[in-house]
Protein backbone atom coordinates (compact mmCIF):
# COMPACT_ATOMS: atom_id res chain seq x y z
CA UNK A 1 0.00 0.00 0.00
CA UNK A 2 3.04 2.30 1.00
CA UNK A 3 4.67 0.89 -1.92
CA UNK A 4 1.84 1.70 -4.57
CA UNK A 5 1.69 4.64 -2.76
CA UNK A 6 5.26 5.68 -3.26
CA UNK A 7 5.32 4.15 -6.64
CA UNK A 8 2.23 6.40 -7.84
CA UNK A 9 4.46 9.74 -6.13
CA UNK A 10 7.00 8.08 -8.88
CA UNK A 11 4.57 8.07 -11.74
CA UNK A 12 3.52 11.70 -11.32
CA UNK A 13 7.13 13.03 -10.13
CA UNK A 14 8.50 11.78 -13.74
CA UNK A 15 6.15 13.67 -15.55
CA UNK A 16 7.74 16.74 -17.77
CA UNK A 17 5.37 20.04 -17.83
CA UNK A 18 4.35 19.38 -21.19
CA UNK A 19 2.94 16.07 -19.90
CA UNK A 20 1.50 17.11 -16.82
CA UNK A 21 -0.62 19.44 -19.05
CA UNK A 22 -1.62 16.20 -21.77
CA UNK A 23 -2.77 14.30 -18.61
CA UNK A 24 -5.01 17.41 -16.82
CA UNK A 25 -6.61 17.58 -20.59
CA UNK A 26 -7.38 13.91 -20.27
CA UNK A 27 -8.78 14.55 -16.89
CA UNK A 28 -11.08 17.71 -18.43
CA UNK A 29 -12.46 15.62 -21.29
CA UNK A 30 -13.24 13.05 -19.21
CA UNK A 31 -15.47 14.89 -16.59
CA UNK A 32 -16.94 16.87 -20.71
CA UNK A 33 -17.86 13.77 -21.87
CA UNK A 34 -18.97 12.18 -18.80
CA UNK A 35 -21.65 15.45 -18.57
CA UNK A 36 -22.42 15.63 -22.37
CA UNK A 37 -23.31 11.67 -22.01
CA UNK A 38 -25.37 12.22 -19.00
CA UNK A 39 -27.36 14.96 -21.04
CA UNK A 40 -27.90 13.38 -23.86
CA UNK A 41 -29.42 10.41 -22.49
CA UNK A 42 -31.57 12.91 -19.56
CA UNK A 43 -32.47 14.72 -22.54
CA UNK A 44 -33.52 11.96 -24.38
CA UNK A 45 -35.41 10.77 -21.84
CA UNK A 46 -33.70 7.14 -22.59
CA UNK A 47 -33.22 7.14 -18.65
CA UNK A 48 -36.36 8.27 -16.95
CA UNK A 49 -35.91 12.15 -15.22
CA UNK A 50 -37.08 10.69 -12.12
CA UNK A 51 -33.60 8.63 -11.61
CA UNK A 52 -31.41 10.78 -13.31
CA UNK A 53 -32.21 14.58 -13.35
CA UNK A 54 -30.78 16.63 -16.21
CA UNK A 55 -27.14 18.25 -15.39
CA UNK A 56 -28.61 21.57 -15.67
CA UNK A 57 -31.17 20.69 -12.97
CA UNK A 58 -28.74 19.24 -10.43
CA UNK A 59 -26.14 22.13 -11.21
CA UNK A 60 -29.74 24.42 -10.14
CA UNK A 61 -30.10 22.45 -7.25
CA UNK A 62 -26.44 22.77 -5.90
CA UNK A 63 -26.39 26.12 -6.09
CA UNK A 64 -29.47 26.25 -4.60
CA UNK A 65 -28.40 24.43 -1.48
CA UNK A 66 -24.94 25.85 -0.99
CA UNK A 67 -25.89 29.39 -2.14
CA UNK A 68 -29.02 29.68 0.53
CA UNK A 69 -26.42 27.45 3.58
CA UNK A 70 -29.18 25.02 3.60
CA UNK A 71 -26.50 22.06 3.45
CA UNK A 72 -23.92 23.96 6.17
CA UNK A 73 -25.62 22.47 9.09
CA UNK A 74 -24.79 18.94 7.66
CA UNK A 75 -21.66 19.64 6.60
CA UNK A 76 -20.63 20.86 10.19
CA UNK A 77 -21.74 17.56 11.42
CA UNK A 78 -19.87 15.71 9.06
CA UNK A 79 -16.63 18.02 9.90
CA UNK A 80 -16.85 17.77 13.59
CA UNK A 81 -17.27 14.08 13.23
CA UNK A 82 -14.29 14.09 11.26
CA UNK A 83 -12.54 16.41 13.62
CA UNK A 84 -12.90 14.30 16.65
CA UNK A 85 -12.30 11.15 15.01
CA UNK A 86 -9.47 12.00 12.55
CA UNK A 87 -7.08 13.17 15.52
CA UNK A 88 -7.85 9.73 17.37
CA UNK A 89 -7.07 7.37 14.89
CA UNK A 90 -3.65 9.72 14.12
CA UNK A 91 -2.76 9.15 17.70
CA UNK A 92 -3.77 6.01 17.85
CA UNK A 93 -2.37 4.78 15.00
CA UNK A 94 0.93 6.56 15.65
CA UNK A 95 1.44 5.67 19.24
CA UNK A 96 0.24 1.92 19.04
CA UNK A 97 2.55 1.99 15.51
CA UNK A 98 5.94 3.13 17.11
CA UNK A 99 5.30 1.05 20.20
CA UNK A 100 5.57 -2.15 17.83
CA UNK A 101 7.74 -1.50 15.78
CA UNK A 102 10.57 -0.73 19.36
CA UNK A 103 11.21 -4.30 18.83
CA UNK A 104 12.25 -6.29 15.90
CA UNK A 105 10.02 -9.32 17.58
CA UNK A 106 6.46 -7.09 18.13
CA UNK A 107 7.19 -5.84 14.30
CA UNK A 108 7.24 -9.44 13.20
CA UNK A 109 4.71 -10.72 15.50
CA UNK A 110 2.16 -7.39 14.85
CA UNK A 111 2.27 -5.93 11.54
CA UNK A 112 1.02 -9.32 9.94
CA UNK A 113 -2.13 -9.17 12.45
CA UNK A 114 -2.74 -5.64 11.58
CA UNK A 115 -2.30 -6.15 8.29
CA UNK A 116 -4.78 -9.01 7.93
CA UNK A 117 -7.60 -6.86 8.65
CA UNK A 118 -7.42 -5.07 5.43
CA UNK A 119 -9.13 -8.43 4.51
CA UNK A 120 -12.50 -7.99 6.53
CA UNK A 121 -14.60 -4.87 5.35
CA UNK A 122 -14.64 -3.62 8.64
CA UNK A 123 -17.52 -1.93 7.79
CA UNK A 124 -19.72 -4.88 9.49
CA UNK A 125 -18.46 -2.97 12.58
CA UNK A 126 -20.44 -0.36 12.19
CA UNK A 127 -23.87 -1.79 13.63
CA UNK A 128 -22.23 -2.43 17.32
CA UNK A 129 -21.08 1.22 16.93
CA UNK A 130 -24.55 1.92 16.34
CA UNK A 131 -26.06 -0.46 18.88
CA UNK A 132 -23.60 0.78 21.68
CA UNK A 133 -23.13 4.77 20.82
CA UNK A 134 -26.50 5.32 19.49
CA UNK A 135 -27.15 7.16 15.55
CA UNK A 136 -25.81 10.60 16.68
CA UNK A 137 -22.44 11.55 15.97
CA UNK A 138 -20.44 9.21 18.58
CA UNK A 139 -21.14 6.27 15.87
CA UNK A 140 -19.55 8.07 13.25
CA UNK A 141 -16.85 8.98 15.31
CA UNK A 142 -15.63 5.23 16.41
CA UNK A 143 -16.24 4.06 13.05
CA UNK A 144 -13.95 6.83 11.56
CA UNK A 145 -11.56 6.10 14.01
CA UNK A 146 -11.73 2.67 13.67
CA UNK A 147 -11.09 2.70 9.85
CA UNK A 148 -8.10 5.33 9.63
CA UNK A 149 -6.41 3.42 12.33
CA UNK A 150 -5.08 0.76 10.25
CA UNK A 151 -3.30 2.45 7.50
CA UNK A 152 -1.51 4.95 10.03
CA UNK A 153 -0.24 2.53 12.31
CA UNK A 154 1.14 -0.06 9.67
CA UNK A 155 2.92 2.50 8.02
CA UNK A 156 4.25 3.61 11.23
CA UNK A 157 5.33 0.48 11.96
CA UNK A 158 6.73 0.05 8.14
CA UNK A 159 8.43 3.36 8.63
CA UNK A 160 10.36 3.19 11.74
CA UNK A 161 11.04 -0.85 11.55
CA UNK A 162 12.71 -0.11 7.69
CA UNK A 163 15.07 2.76 8.95
CA UNK A 164 18.93 1.81 7.43
CA UNK A 165 20.35 0.10 9.96
CA UNK A 166 23.71 1.86 8.56
CA UNK A 167 22.14 5.29 9.42
CA UNK A 168 21.51 4.37 13.08
CA UNK A 169 25.19 2.45 13.71
CA UNK A 170 26.76 5.73 12.57
CA UNK A 171 24.49 7.58 14.73
CA UNK A 172 25.53 5.11 17.97
CA UNK A 173 29.20 5.65 16.81
CA UNK A 174 29.26 9.57 16.77
CA UNK A 175 27.89 9.53 20.41
CA UNK A 176 23.83 10.59 19.59
CA UNK A 177 21.47 9.96 22.63
CA UNK A 178 18.22 8.08 22.25
CA UNK A 179 16.37 11.43 22.00
CA UNK A 180 18.72 12.62 19.60
CA UNK A 181 18.49 9.47 17.83
CA UNK A 182 14.60 9.40 17.46
CA UNK A 183 14.01 13.20 16.45
CA UNK A 184 17.15 13.44 13.97
CA UNK A 185 17.35 9.86 11.94
CA UNK A 186 14.29 7.67 13.07
CA UNK A 187 11.37 10.24 12.35
CA UNK A 188 12.73 11.90 9.74
CA UNK A 189 13.57 8.94 8.09
CA UNK A 190 10.05 7.32 8.96
CA UNK A 191 8.34 10.33 7.60
CA UNK A 192 7.61 10.07 4.10
CA UNK A 193 6.02 6.34 4.98
CA UNK A 194 4.32 7.40 7.86
CA UNK A 195 2.97 10.60 6.02
CA UNK A 196 1.70 8.40 3.43
CA UNK A 197 0.17 6.44 5.93
CA UNK A 198 -1.48 9.51 7.80
CA UNK A 199 -3.02 10.55 4.15
CA UNK A 200 -4.48 7.38 3.51
CA UNK A 201 -5.92 6.86 7.23
CA UNK A 202 -7.86 9.90 7.16
CA UNK A 203 -8.96 10.05 3.66
CA UNK A 204 -10.38 6.38 4.88
CA UNK A 205 -11.50 8.17 7.90
CA UNK A 206 -14.00 10.78 6.35
CA UNK A 207 -14.93 8.30 3.79
CA UNK A 208 -16.16 6.33 6.49
CA UNK A 209 -18.04 8.78 8.50
CA UNK A 210 -20.22 9.84 5.29
CA UNK A 211 -20.80 6.35 4.74
CA UNK A 212 -21.90 5.50 8.02
CA UNK A 213 -24.34 8.41 7.95
CA UNK A 214 -25.90 7.28 4.94
CA UNK A 215 -26.46 4.11 6.59
CA UNK A 216 -28.06 5.13 10.08
CA UNK A 217 -27.75 8.81 11.06
CA UNK A 218 -30.06 12.02 11.38
CA UNK A 219 -27.78 14.20 10.34
CA UNK A 220 -24.82 14.81 8.03
CA UNK A 221 -24.14 15.35 4.57
CA UNK A 222 -23.77 11.48 3.55
CA UNK A 223 -27.34 11.20 6.02
CA UNK A 224 -29.03 14.25 3.54
CA UNK A 225 -28.60 11.96 0.60
CA UNK A 226 -30.01 9.29 1.88
CA UNK A 227 -32.97 11.23 3.53
CA UNK A 228 -33.89 12.86 -0.18
CA UNK A 229 -33.52 9.61 -1.82
CA UNK A 230 -36.31 8.01 0.72
CA UNK A 231 -38.32 11.29 -0.12
CA UNK A 232 -37.76 10.54 -4.28
CA UNK A 233 -36.46 13.90 -4.39
CA UNK A 234 -33.49 12.90 -6.74
CA UNK A 235 -33.19 16.41 -7.80
CA UNK A 236 -31.90 17.02 -4.29
CA UNK A 237 -30.10 14.10 -3.69
CA UNK A 238 -28.20 14.79 -7.10
CA UNK A 239 -27.38 17.66 -5.85
CA UNK A 240 -25.92 16.63 -2.84
CA UNK A 241 -23.94 14.01 -4.45
CA UNK A 242 -22.37 16.42 -5.89
CA UNK A 243 -21.69 18.25 -2.95
CA UNK A 244 -20.77 14.96 -0.95
CA UNK A 245 -17.73 14.41 -4.03
CA UNK A 246 -16.96 17.69 -4.05
CA UNK A 247 -16.22 17.70 -0.59
CA UNK A 248 -14.51 14.45 -0.80
CA UNK A 249 -12.16 15.67 -3.44
CA UNK A 250 -11.49 19.02 -2.20
CA UNK A 251 -10.41 16.83 1.31
CA UNK A 252 -8.15 14.73 -0.60
CA UNK A 253 -6.60 17.64 -2.38
CA UNK A 254 -6.06 19.04 0.96
CA UNK A 255 -4.63 15.70 2.24
CA UNK A 256 -2.14 15.39 -0.79
CA UNK A 257 -0.62 18.31 0.89
CA UNK A 258 0.96 15.98 3.76
CA UNK A 259 2.49 14.07 1.24
CA UNK A 260 6.24 14.25 1.31
CA UNK A 261 7.85 16.91 -0.58
CA UNK A 262 10.22 15.35 -3.45
CA UNK A 263 13.68 16.08 -4.06
CA UNK A 264 14.03 16.65 -0.44
CA UNK A 265 13.41 13.15 0.06
CA UNK B 1 58.26 15.51 18.90
CA UNK B 2 59.49 14.24 15.64
CA UNK B 3 58.28 16.19 12.28
CA UNK B 4 59.73 13.85 9.75
CA UNK B 5 57.17 11.25 7.90
CA UNK B 6 55.54 10.23 11.20
CA UNK B 7 54.10 7.14 10.00
CA UNK B 8 55.77 3.55 10.28
CA UNK B 9 58.02 4.94 12.99
CA UNK B 10 56.36 2.85 15.86
CA UNK B 11 56.15 5.94 18.51
CA UNK B 12 53.50 5.33 21.17
CA UNK B 13 51.04 2.45 20.73
CA UNK B 14 47.88 4.04 20.80
CA UNK B 15 45.43 0.76 20.27
CA UNK B 16 46.03 -2.46 21.71
CA UNK B 17 43.73 -5.83 20.90
CA UNK B 18 44.40 -7.69 23.74
CA UNK B 19 43.37 -11.54 23.11
CA UNK B 20 40.28 -10.58 21.44
CA UNK B 21 37.95 -13.70 20.77
CA UNK B 22 34.06 -13.54 19.60
CA UNK B 23 31.43 -15.43 18.61
CA UNK B 24 28.53 -14.81 17.02
CA UNK B 25 25.16 -16.67 17.17
CA UNK B 26 24.46 -18.65 14.34
CA UNK B 27 22.19 -17.01 12.02
CA UNK B 28 19.86 -20.48 11.94
CA UNK B 29 19.45 -20.34 15.76
CA UNK B 30 21.71 -23.47 16.43
CA UNK B 31 25.34 -23.53 17.35
CA UNK B 32 27.60 -20.25 17.29
CA UNK B 33 29.85 -18.86 14.52
CA UNK B 34 33.40 -18.30 16.23
CA UNK B 35 34.28 -14.73 14.35
CA UNK B 36 37.89 -14.01 15.77
CA UNK B 37 40.12 -15.84 17.59
CA UNK B 38 42.92 -15.20 19.99
CA UNK B 39 44.04 -11.51 18.45
CA UNK B 40 46.60 -9.89 19.51
CA UNK B 41 47.77 -6.49 18.05
CA UNK B 42 49.46 -2.84 19.12
CA UNK B 43 49.01 -0.16 16.59
CA UNK B 44 51.26 3.06 17.01
CA UNK B 45 49.90 5.95 16.71
CA UNK B 46 49.51 7.78 13.43
CA UNK B 47 50.14 4.43 11.94
CA UNK B 48 48.12 3.58 8.85
CA UNK B 49 47.32 -0.36 9.06
CA UNK B 50 44.91 -2.35 6.44
CA UNK B 51 43.20 -5.39 8.05
CA UNK B 52 42.78 -8.58 4.42
CA UNK B 53 41.43 -11.59 4.25
CA UNK B 54 38.80 -13.64 2.89
CA UNK B 55 35.18 -12.65 3.00
CA UNK B 56 33.87 -13.61 6.52
CA UNK B 57 36.83 -13.69 8.54
CA UNK B 58 36.05 -11.25 11.18
CA UNK B 59 37.75 -8.41 9.88
CA UNK B 60 34.56 -6.27 10.35
CA UNK B 61 33.83 -7.60 13.69
CA UNK B 62 37.23 -6.90 15.35
CA UNK B 63 37.08 -2.92 13.59
CA UNK B 64 33.92 -2.88 15.77
CA UNK B 65 35.34 -4.30 18.63
CA UNK B 66 38.04 -1.53 18.42
CA UNK B 67 35.55 1.21 17.75
CA UNK B 68 33.07 0.11 20.59
CA UNK B 69 30.07 -1.35 18.62
CA UNK B 70 30.74 -4.53 20.02
CA UNK B 71 31.83 -6.07 23.43
CA UNK B 72 34.10 -9.15 22.49
CA UNK B 73 33.15 -12.33 23.87
CA UNK B 74 36.70 -12.48 25.00
CA UNK B 75 39.82 -10.48 26.08
CA UNK B 76 39.84 -6.37 25.35
CA UNK B 77 40.59 -3.27 23.42
CA UNK B 78 42.23 -0.29 24.81
CA UNK B 79 42.31 3.09 23.38
CA UNK B 80 45.34 5.11 24.74
CA UNK B 81 45.66 2.77 27.89
CA UNK B 82 41.63 3.10 28.15
CA UNK B 83 39.62 -0.02 27.73
CA UNK B 84 36.50 0.27 25.47
CA UNK B 85 33.48 -0.07 26.69
CA UNK B 86 31.19 1.23 23.93
CA UNK B 87 31.44 3.69 21.09
CA UNK B 88 34.30 6.63 21.52
CA UNK B 89 32.88 9.33 19.26
CA UNK B 90 35.48 11.85 20.36
CA UNK B 91 38.38 9.23 19.71
CA UNK B 92 36.93 6.96 16.86
CA UNK B 93 35.56 8.09 13.44
CA UNK B 94 33.82 5.49 11.13
CA UNK B 95 33.69 5.53 7.41
CA UNK B 96 31.61 2.63 5.52
CA UNK B 97 31.03 0.64 2.63
CA UNK B 98 28.05 2.50 1.83
CA UNK B 99 28.47 6.47 2.71
CA UNK B 100 25.97 6.75 5.27
CA UNK B 101 24.22 10.35 4.94
CA UNK B 102 21.18 11.30 5.39
CA UNK B 103 19.31 11.35 2.36
CA UNK B 104 16.50 14.38 3.66
CA UNK B 105 19.69 16.64 4.73
CA UNK B 106 22.56 18.49 2.56
CA UNK B 107 26.06 17.33 2.61
CA UNK B 108 26.97 20.60 4.78
CA UNK B 109 23.95 19.58 7.39
CA UNK B 110 24.97 15.98 7.81
CA UNK B 111 28.20 16.79 9.00
CA UNK B 112 27.12 19.37 11.27
CA UNK B 113 24.36 16.93 12.78
CA UNK B 114 27.28 14.28 13.20
CA UNK B 115 28.87 17.26 15.03
CA UNK B 116 25.73 17.79 17.06
CA UNK B 117 25.61 14.22 18.09
CA UNK B 118 29.78 14.40 19.00
CA UNK B 119 29.02 17.45 20.95
CA UNK B 120 31.18 19.39 19.48
CA UNK B 121 30.82 23.57 20.38
CA UNK B 122 27.60 24.74 19.10
CA UNK B 123 29.59 27.66 16.91
CA UNK B 124 32.29 25.68 15.40
CA UNK B 125 29.89 23.71 13.94
CA UNK B 126 29.68 25.47 10.66
CA UNK B 127 33.18 26.54 10.26
CA UNK B 128 34.07 22.57 11.06
CA UNK B 129 32.25 21.03 8.54
CA UNK B 130 33.02 23.91 5.76
CA UNK B 131 36.76 23.39 6.46
CA UNK B 132 36.38 19.50 6.45
CA UNK B 133 34.43 19.24 2.97
CA UNK B 134 37.33 21.80 1.66
CA UNK B 135 39.81 19.27 2.53
CA UNK B 136 38.40 16.24 0.67
CA UNK B 137 37.11 19.24 -2.33
CA UNK B 138 33.30 19.12 -2.12
CA UNK B 139 33.23 22.96 -0.85
CA UNK B 140 30.86 23.62 -4.27
CA UNK B 141 29.07 20.86 -3.09
CA UNK B 142 27.91 21.43 0.73
CA UNK B 143 24.47 22.62 0.05
CA UNK B 144 23.65 19.54 -2.37
CA UNK B 145 21.61 16.87 -1.56
CA UNK B 146 23.36 13.30 -1.50
CA UNK B 147 20.97 11.94 -4.69
CA UNK B 148 22.78 14.80 -6.50
CA UNK B 149 26.37 13.15 -5.89
CA UNK B 150 27.78 10.84 -7.69
CA UNK B 151 28.87 7.33 -5.61
CA UNK B 152 32.84 8.70 -5.22
CA UNK B 153 31.89 12.07 -4.58
CA UNK B 154 29.18 10.47 -1.36
CA UNK B 155 31.99 8.81 -0.15
CA UNK B 156 34.65 11.68 0.06
CA UNK B 157 31.40 13.70 1.64
CA UNK B 158 31.76 10.53 4.26
CA UNK B 159 35.22 11.00 4.43
CA UNK B 160 34.98 14.56 5.03
CA UNK B 161 32.38 13.99 8.27
CA UNK B 162 34.79 11.60 9.58
CA UNK B 163 37.43 13.85 9.41
CA UNK B 164 35.23 16.65 10.68
CA UNK B 165 34.73 14.93 13.63
CA UNK B 166 38.89 15.25 14.68
CA UNK B 167 39.69 12.01 16.04
CA UNK B 168 42.48 10.51 16.28
CA UNK B 169 41.51 7.04 15.33
CA UNK B 170 39.59 6.24 11.66
CA UNK B 171 38.27 3.18 11.16
CA UNK B 172 37.86 2.40 7.53
CA UNK B 173 35.34 -0.15 6.38
CA UNK B 174 35.89 -1.27 2.64
CA UNK B 175 35.37 2.55 1.64
CA UNK B 176 36.12 1.88 -1.46
CA UNK B 177 34.10 -1.48 -2.10
CA UNK B 178 31.09 -0.01 -3.88
CA UNK B 179 33.67 2.62 -6.24
CA UNK B 180 34.66 1.90 -9.72
CA UNK B 181 38.45 1.22 -10.54
CA UNK B 182 39.22 4.38 -11.25
CA UNK B 183 37.52 6.58 -8.72
CA UNK B 184 38.97 4.57 -6.14
CA UNK B 185 42.53 5.09 -7.36
CA UNK B 186 42.32 8.29 -7.05
CA UNK B 187 40.51 8.46 -3.74
CA UNK B 188 43.45 6.62 -2.46
CA UNK B 189 46.04 8.53 -3.94
CA UNK B 190 44.00 11.64 -2.50
CA UNK B 191 43.84 9.94 1.02
CA UNK B 192 47.46 8.84 1.07
CA UNK B 193 48.04 12.77 0.42
CA UNK B 194 45.21 13.96 2.85
CA UNK B 195 45.96 11.82 5.51
CA UNK B 196 49.48 12.78 5.29
CA UNK B 197 49.34 15.99 6.94
CA UNK B 198 47.04 14.79 9.50
CA UNK B 199 48.60 12.57 11.25
CA UNK B 200 45.71 10.04 12.04
CA UNK B 201 45.74 6.14 13.52
CA UNK B 202 44.14 4.28 10.31
CA UNK B 203 42.48 1.35 10.26
CA UNK B 204 41.94 -0.09 6.45
CA UNK B 205 39.55 -2.82 5.66
CA UNK B 206 40.30 -4.05 2.17
CA UNK B 207 39.77 -6.39 -0.01
CA UNK B 208 42.45 -4.85 -3.06
CA UNK B 209 45.69 -5.89 -2.31
CA UNK B 210 47.56 -2.79 -4.63
CA UNK B 211 45.31 -0.68 -1.74
CA UNK B 212 46.67 -2.35 0.73
CA UNK B 213 50.39 -1.97 -0.12
CA UNK B 214 49.70 1.43 -1.22
CA UNK B 215 48.50 2.72 1.69
CA UNK B 216 49.43 0.77 4.53
CA UNK B 217 52.56 1.34 6.81
CA UNK B 218 51.33 -2.27 7.90
CA UNK B 219 49.06 -5.48 6.72
CA UNK B 220 47.67 -7.79 8.52
CA UNK B 221 46.49 -10.93 6.81
CA UNK B 222 43.77 -12.84 8.35
CA UNK B 223 43.31 -16.57 7.90
CA UNK B 224 39.69 -17.74 7.06
CA UNK B 225 37.47 -17.95 9.86
CA UNK B 226 37.80 -18.30 12.81
CA UNK B 227 40.01 -14.93 12.33
CA UNK B 228 43.17 -15.09 13.45
CA UNK B 229 46.38 -13.16 12.24
CA UNK B 230 48.48 -14.99 9.38
CA UNK B 231 50.99 -12.27 8.68
CA UNK B 232 52.43 -9.31 8.50
CA UNK B 233 53.85 -7.05 6.68
CA UNK B 234 55.47 -4.05 6.84
CA UNK B 235 55.41 -1.17 4.23
CA UNK B 236 58.26 0.93 4.78
CA UNK B 237 57.81 3.98 2.25
CA UNK B 238 57.12 7.63 3.14
CA UNK B 239 53.87 9.03 3.17
CA UNK B 240 52.31 11.05 0.90
CA UNK B 241 53.29 7.81 -1.82
CA UNK B 242 53.23 9.45 -5.39
CA UNK B 243 51.71 7.04 -8.12
CA UNK B 244 55.49 5.94 -9.13
CA UNK B 245 55.47 4.04 -5.82
CA UNK B 246 52.55 1.75 -7.51
CA UNK B 247 54.72 0.85 -10.34
CA UNK B 248 58.18 0.23 -8.51
CA UNK B 249 59.75 -3.24 -8.24
CA UNK B 250 58.85 -2.73 -4.14
CA UNK B 251 55.77 -2.24 -4.45
CA UNK B 252 55.24 -5.74 -7.42
CA UNK B 253 57.07 -7.72 -4.38
CA UNK B 254 55.17 -6.72 -1.78
CA UNK B 255 51.79 -7.01 -3.55
CA UNK B 256 52.83 -10.60 -4.63
CA UNK B 257 53.91 -12.00 -1.75
CA UNK B 258 50.76 -10.92 -0.09
CA UNK B 259 48.78 -12.59 -2.60
CA UNK B 260 50.43 -16.03 -1.75
CA UNK B 261 49.50 -15.46 1.88
CA UNK B 262 46.12 -14.83 0.54
CA UNK B 263 45.54 -17.53 -1.50
CA UNK B 264 45.68 -20.38 0.51
CA UNK B 265 43.29 -18.36 2.79
CA UNK B 266 40.80 -17.39 0.13
CA UNK B 267 40.70 -21.44 -1.06
CA UNK B 268 40.26 -22.14 1.96
CA UNK B 269 37.25 -19.92 3.06
CA UNK B 270 35.80 -21.15 -0.35
CA UNK B 271 35.96 -25.51 0.51
CA UNK B 272 34.39 -24.43 3.91
CA UNK B 273 31.39 -22.86 2.48
CA UNK B 274 31.39 -25.71 -0.40
CA UNK B 275 31.38 -28.24 2.79
CA UNK B 276 28.64 -26.21 4.29
CA UNK B 277 26.49 -26.35 1.18
CA UNK B 278 26.74 -29.96 0.76
N1 LIG C 1 25.57 -9.62 13.91
C1 LIG C 1 26.00 -10.86 13.57
N2 LIG C 1 25.30 -11.94 13.95
C2 LIG C 1 25.70 -13.18 13.62
N3 LIG C 1 26.80 -13.43 12.89
C3 LIG C 1 27.53 -12.39 12.45
C4 LIG C 1 27.16 -11.05 12.77
N4 LIG C 1 28.08 -10.21 12.21
C5 LIG C 1 28.97 -11.00 11.58
N5 LIG C 1 28.65 -12.31 11.72
C6 LIG C 1 29.42 -13.45 11.21
O1 LIG C 1 30.72 -13.37 11.70
C7 LIG C 1 31.66 -13.67 10.71
C8 LIG C 1 32.62 -12.52 10.52
O2 LIG C 1 31.90 -11.41 10.00
P1 LIG C 1 32.62 -10.06 9.57
O3 LIG C 1 33.42 -9.54 10.68
O4 LIG C 1 31.57 -9.16 9.03
O5 LIG C 1 33.57 -10.55 8.38
P2 LIG C 1 34.37 -9.69 7.31
O6 LIG C 1 34.18 -8.26 7.60
O7 LIG C 1 35.78 -10.15 7.45
O8 LIG C 1 33.83 -10.09 5.97
C9 LIG C 1 30.86 -13.99 9.45
O9 LIG C 1 30.76 -15.39 9.33
C10 LIG C 1 29.51 -13.39 9.71
O10 LIG C 1 28.54 -14.15 9.09
MG1 LIG D 1 33.16 -6.79 6.53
Amino acid sequence: MSAASAAGQALTARLTPAQRRASALVKLSALALLLIVWHFVTVTEIVSPFFLPKPADVLRNFIRIVGSGQAWPDLKVTLFEFAIAGPIALVAGGLVGFLVSLTRYGARVFEPIISSVYAIPIIIFYPISVMALGIGPESKIAHGALFGFFPICLNTIQGFSRVDPLLIRLAHSTGASQRQLFWRIMLPAAAPTILSGVRLGLMLCFLAIIGGETIASIEGIGHRVVWYAEGMQTGNMFAYIVFVVLVAVIMNAALSLLEFRKGRS
Amino acid sequence: MTNETGRGAMAETLIKVEDVSHVFPAPDGGGEVIALEGIDIEIGRGEMVSLIGPSGCGKSTLLNVIGGMIAPSQGAALIGGARVRGPRPKEVAYIFQESALLPWATILDNIKVSLEFQKAPRATRDQVAREALKAVGLDAFATSYPHQLSGGMKQRAALARALSLRTDVLLMDEPFAALDEQTRMIFSEDLSRLLANERKTILLVTHSLAEAVFLSDRIFVFTSRPGRIKAVLEVDEPHPRSPAFMTSPKFNDLRNRLYELLRDEVLAAIGKDRQGLA
